[in-house]
């Protein structure tokens, strides 16, 4: 705390505003974990992409059992377990950030935002659950 | 100026020399700028792609869980993905996702503290653009043969 409960002025110069002070609030001491985590799951997410991409774009029109040997075959299942949890990740961060960006009432923002993190679990849970019926 | 209607108007709030309060001014915004320069068109255009890149996400849950349920599940899904509107979707996907990888690997450059300076800023978001149209024409080349 900068400033005391005596009365003193405080010794050192604040930047805060008094209405900031008030209001109490500051660094949730997350924000770094979240630029971070965004940044490491894009450079995993490099070749993972690259791979899906590619695999995919090569076997375009796969009948249902090709598809089926494809997904289930460990190495694709593994990698494609991998791109669902790092995607669904990633996604859900970067479109916190828009959310957050643009979205002046803290209601919405609240909601839009976990809305968004039950949309991408379900969906990276669903997601998952495929892979691994087809693979096990 | 008496009720808050969310923080950030709270955050505006200012004090003239007489002490009458003041909503504070914002800083310029959008329209001090030129939104054709490479820059700014290519900064909103990472964050336009990435949302673009969700509905691929989603086709492509869809594609796995349509595999895992059945045949005719799957059947259902690998037509969409030919029809008409399936193939301008992935058009946009496709485009959107190698956009969106190779200003990420620029923004990447950026984070070490690399290609700041103008010319630089420049010559990096030429190779975006070029990429992306080389990348997005090999895929479709890959994908229209192995079809």
């Amino acid at each position: 705390m900068s400033h005391s409960v005596s009365g003193q002025p405080p010794s050192q110069p604040s930047m805060q505003s008094p209405l900031g002070r008030v209001r109490g609030r500051g660094s949730a001491k997350s924000g770094h974990h979240h630029w971070f985590a965004q940044r490491v799951t894009s450079i995993a997410l490099l070749p993972l992409t690259i791979w899906f991409v590619f695999s995919l774009a090569s076997s375009a029109g796969m009948t249902y059992a090709e598809a089926l040997v494809w997904i289930g075959t460990p190495f694709n299942a593994v990698l494609l377990l991998a791109l669902i949890g790092l995607t669904f990740y990633h996604t859900m961060l970067g479109l916190q950030v828009i959310i957050e960006d643009y979205t002046n009432s803290d209601t919405v923002k609240f909601a839009l935002v976990l809305g968004v993190r039950a949309v991408c679990w379900l969906l990276a849970l669903a997601s998952a659950l495929a892979v691994l019926r087809i693979a096990v | 100026m008496s009720i808050m209607k969310d923080s950030r108007e709270a955050t505006m709030i200012g004090r003239r020399t007489d002490g009458s309060t003041v909503r504070r001014p914002l800083s310029p915004h959008l329209q001090v700028y030129d939104m054709l320069q490479m820059t700014s068109a290519l900064s909103i255009s990472a964050r336009i792609t990435g949302v673009a890149w969700t509905v691929g996400v989603v086709l492509m849950v869809w594609w796995l869980l349509a595999a895992a349920a059945g045949p005719s599940a799957f059947d259902t899904v690998q037509w969409f993905l030919g029809s008409f509107i399936g193939v301008i979707v992935l058009m946009g996907v496709i485009g959107a996702a190698w956009f969106h990888t190779l200003a990420g690997i620029r923004h990447l450059a950026w984070d070490m503290g690399w290609g700041y300076d103008i010319p630089t800023t420049y010559k990096t978001g030429r190779a975006v653009l070029i990429g992306t149209a080389v990348l997005t024409v090999l895929t479709w080349l890959i994908l229209l043969i192995s079809w």
